[in-house]
């Protein structure tokens, strides 16, 4: 030990040390490490938790002290506020339809960038290149492309003699409608999906060609085994992803309705008959532009269980996704 | 079914011209969807906006002058620099506070370590909604700071959960060997960090940096919930979707705001393309 010692600032980490004394120095240095994380996660996530499980149980209006309710908001929320039910149905519809297209066209079209070859990378950065825009540029692209009075789709769609839907202004396209933004940003699912197609062994796919396995049979039993963990990790973050959906579907209602989106005017989401309307928009709707803090509190409380549901899945042991190497 | 024979190799190469014709074929159709919106909102932009009440796809005149227009537009300068401002301090702010927790979190053993994780990736995966009332209160109420972007920014201050995660599972790669080297030769754990891990650690220091300023540029809840009332504050993201109500029936000028909003982060992804996409990998779980 002592050979080590060459400068007085190298003397404090080999000194003989004591365990008890060892340990604290740990700890010590765990906690600065970590400090601002520890503050962070009590002061912007703890805290705010507690305070939003206690207004949803008050009458509050941001400006008069919160009264205490009980059960009253519960209550309103899940048996008279009639937007709960259809953003709870429109949020099953999106993660069903959303999650289950993005997966299946992410291995698709990571696939099609293997079978390419040379030139596979520009197809790559092609493919991957939507996800970047930014939400709300996307959207105002897509509400434009698919108007139904001058888009280009309804344009292509009326000379090739086939119907043109109303799109984000029907109530029955606008969920279709945000699946296809959805779907144009499939880049993220891509890239993961291709480093774990790369990653399953050659050896595995000659071995089922010389048994005669046609190209179906392949994917089946070499492939889908392979990377099932994978597709497991884009479903689920896809789902929680997906319960979370707002910038898309409150700027397509606004854009498509005409209806102005800015400073302090009220906006009736879920444009076109709350088609669109999703639960963190009912969150924003409630909380900040009718003051019903309480009732705003609820549906952010479901949210957060609906999350943490499938958050729990992620972590479950064996799930690799808290692995250590 | 087993025939060792050399007659059945790969059903696929039986026809290699044919296969390829067809995956290319294929390749480009696929290309399409995803090129050809870029394509319509850069023609759009350039016509008059009489034209792009018609039904004409071409423009008939090509109108570069809209671009400056947009840009002439009451508040679109200055939500470019509040965006530039606000993406670039956060990034830098998250990464300084993200590193040393994602590499506690990788390189020290301690009790509550797992808890530790599952609340980063709770909080990773917490829609920002569930905690927006109480937040905007002690933001808007007590520190009056509502108008300002300043809510935002000051939580990247004491970590950001994503970027701790894509950190910590970088880090994780790194061997605890160069650690411990570093530490005989009289480093702290501060100074392995500085000296040792993170110079080996820049592709993922660049990732976690540029998914960070991506988010921040992308932002569009945040900045409405804390700056709608003030358009002195609002970021492009903010602005863009008001623009449109704005400029009434004008797409041309419409779409060239989109394209003047997406074309930074575009071009940040070309000149830094490896490192964000070994950075999407890492967000999967391996194997």
């Amino acid at each position: 030990m002592t050979l080590t010692i060459e400068g007085s600032k190298r003397r404090s980490s080999y000194r003989p040390v004591t365990r008890s004394a060892r340990r604290r120095r740990d700890l010590v240095r765990n906690l600065a490490f970590l400090s601002p994380w520890l503050v962070g996660t009590g002061l912007f996530f703890l805290y705010p938790l507690v305070a939003t499980a206690y207004f949803s149980f008050t009458h509050y209006d941001g400006f008069t002290a919160p009264r205490w309710t009980g059960l009253q908001n519960w209550f309103y929320v899940f048996q008279d506020y009639p937007f709960f039910w259809p953003a709870m149905r429109n949020t099953i519809w999106l993660v069903v339809v959303i999650v289950t297209l993005r997966v299946l066209v992410g291995v698709a079209v990571a696939q099609l960038v293997i079978a390419v070859k040379r030139g596979g990378g520009f197809f790559r950065t092609l493919y991957y290149a939507p996800y970047l825009v930014p939400p709300v540029a996307g959207t105002l692209a897509f509400v434009f492309l698919l108007n139904p009075g001058t888009g280009v789709v309804n344009i292509v769609l009326g000379r090739l003699g086939l119907p043109q839907p109303g799109w984000f202004n029907d109530p029955a396209w606008s969920k279709p409608s945000l699946t296809l933004l959805a779907l144009w940003t499939v880049g993220d699912l891509m890239v993961i999906f291709l480093a774990s197609l790369l990653d399953v062994p050659q050896e595995l796919y000659e071995a089922a060609e010389l048994d005669g396995a046609g190209a179906v049979r392949r994917f089946r039993f070499v492939t889908l085994p392979y990377i099932r963990p994978i597709l497991v990790f884009a479903a689920v973050t896809g789902i929680i992803a997906t319960m979370q959906y707002y910038t898309e579907p409150l700027v397509a209602g606004q854009v498509a309705s005409g209806q102005i989106g800015g400073s302090g005017q009220q906006t009736e989401p879920g444009y076109p008959d709350g088609s669109t309307l999703t639960l963190p928009q009912l969150v924003y709707n409630l909380g900040f532009q009718r003051f019903d803090i309480g009732a705003a509190c609820v549906i952010a409380l479901v949210l957060f269980a609906l999350c943490m549901v499938f958050a729990a899945l992620l972590m479950r042991r064996g799930s690799g996704f808290l692995a250590e190497d | 079914m087993v025939s060792m024979s050399a007659s059945a190799p790969a059903s696929h190469r039986r026809h290699p011209v044919l296969e390829w014709v067809a995956v290319h074929t294929l390749a480009v159709t696929v290309g399409l969807f995803f090129a050809l919106p870029f394509v319509f909102v850069f023609l759009t932009s350039v016509m008059t906006d009489q034209q792009t009440l018609t039904r004409d796809l071409w423009p008939q005149t090509w109108e570069w002058h809209n671009f400056v227009d947009v840009w002439r537009t009451p508040g679109f300068a200055t939500w470019w620099r509040n965006t530039i401002a606000y993406a670039t301090l956060g990034t830098a702010l998250t990464l300084v506070s993200s590193i040393p927790v994602a590499y506690a979190l990788a390189h020290f053993r301690f009790r509550g370590r797992n808890l530790a994780m599952m609340v980063v990736v709770a909080t990773m995966m917490l829609p920002p909604q569930v905690v927006i009332v109480p937040m905007y209160l002690f933001w808007a109420k007590q520190l009056q700071l509502s108008g300002t972007l300043w809510p935002l920014i000051i939580p990247l201050a004491f970590g950001d959960a994503f970027s701790i995660f894509l950190m910590r599972q970088f880090l994780l790669s790194v061997p605890k060997d160069y650690v411990e080297a570093a530490k005989i030769d009289g480093c702290n754990d501060l100074q392995a960090l500085l000296r040792v891990v993170l110079p080996m650690s820049r592709p993922a220091i660049a990732a976690v940096a540029l998914f960070q300023f991506f988010y921040l540029w992308n932002d569009y809840f945040g900045p409405q919930i804390y700056t709608s009332e003030n358009p002195a504050a609002w970021t492009l993201s903010y602005g863009l979707a008001s623009f449109k109500s704005a400029h009434h029936t004008n797409w041309n000028l419409t779409m060239a705001a989109t394209l003047l909003v997406m074309a930074p982060v575009i071009a940040l992804f070309f000149l830094a393309q490896k490192a964000f996409i070994q950075g999407v990998t890492l967000t999967g779980v391996k194997g």
